[in-house]
């Protein structure tokens, strides 16, 4: 099982006994020595890197089975915090506009029925008003129509 | 079979001692960033770490991990893409300080300043190379792996991987010039 978990390049047998066509351009000894070189360049750097950070990163093999980098660990947790502060921001935004429009609604429905109480008592008076100026007119024309009697009973009286 | 996870576990420990310096190399290259690096290497290994149990072995243990570090590495970069408070600051360093490490053979002081200037410009180049034939010409020309192993570890035919490589290798040699 798993036989070939350490076999790093097992390939690497093969090398130069099967060229590929891209590898016959790759013949140019100058360019192979360049490749070379950059190889070297990047291993000896790798190395260089790899055995500075060993002392602190590498030595605890029971690192690669922690959760996270801690980088990742305190990105993911701002990132969690701003979210919970977002969520509860629109919630709370949500719930102070539906509490202000209840609260102007209500204000304008008050307002409304005061108005229509203001126009039925307006409009009461205004009956009552005209009521009495009719009253206050038939009064005073009723003694007009009557005067002719009144000054015939008084010629009868003199006679 | 109460003994079994202690073995694959042992087993893990093995695969974790004899790669994990090549998959930061691997992702070192890549990035140029060590920080990054380090980070994607020890993503890279928890992942091998939680799929251990889907290994069979159908592939080496070096191709299934550059697989897992590909892909980790692909993550990283398409998330970065996403981020819109991502950081315009990069800890990736210069070609030109890559391209100092070089190991001081017997050479002159003069040829080795001429391989240095030919690496620094190497770098330069593949910088600049589109990222399959980056990490194709990578995996063939710094980890020496074979084109099946390479095809296997990126998920590519052989001729695909072929075709990458020498686009990438015709452009090296077309840029380094005469020089070369």
């Amino acid at each position: 099982m798993k036989s070939n978990l350490t076999n790093s390049n097992p390939g690497k047998s093969e090398k130069g006994s099967a060229r590929h066509g891209f590898e016959d351009a790759a013949q140019d000894p100058e360019l192979e020595a360049v490749l070379r070189d950059f190889r070297a360049s990047v291993h000896a750097w790798s190395d260089a890197t790899y055995q500075s950070r060993s002392e602190t990163t590498y030595r605890n093999p029971s690192l690669v089975h922690s959760p996270a980098p801690r980088r990742t660990l305190w990105r993911q947790s701002l990132v969690w915090a701003l979210s919970l502060v977002l969520t509860a921001g629109i919630a709370t935004g949500g719930v102070y506009e539906y509490h202000q429009r209840e609260l102007a609604r209500q204000m304008a429905q008050r307002e409304a029925e005061h108005q229509r109480q203001l126009a039925q008592q307006q409009h009461a008076r205004e009956v009552d008003e005209l009521l009495a100026k009719v009253d206050s007119d038939v009064s005073r024309e009723v003694p007009s129509a009557m005067e002719p009697l009144a000054s015939l009973m008084a010629e009868d009286d003199t006679q | 079979m109460a003994s079994a996870q202690p073995i694959a576990a042992q087993e893990f420990s093995h695969v974790v001692v004899a790669h994990r310096q090549q998959i930061f190399r691997f992702l070192l290259a890549s990035t140029r960033d060590v920080d990054l690096a380090e980070t994607l290497t020890q993503e890279c290994f928890l992942k091998a770490h939680r799929n251990w149990a889907g290994f069979r072995g159908e592939s080496s243990a070096l191709t299934w991990l550059m697989r897992i570090a590909i892909n980790v590495q692909k993550d990283h970069w398409r998330n970065r893409r996403l981020q819109f408070w991502r950081t315009t600051r990069t800890n990736a360093v210069d070609v030109d300080e890559a391209g100092e490490w070089l190991p001081s053979g017997e050479s002159s002081p003069e040829q080795q300043l001429l391989a240095r200037e030919k690496v620094a410009k190497v770098w330069e180049i593949v910088k600049r190379l589109s990222g399959r034939q980056r990490m194709v010409f990578l995996l063939r020309y710094v980890e020496e792996m074979e084109i099946a192993e390479i095809a296997g570890a990126t998920g590519l035919s052989d001729g695909t991987v072929k075709a990458h490589l020498s686009r990438a290798l015709g452009r090296v040699r077309a840029e380094l010039g005469g020089r070369a």
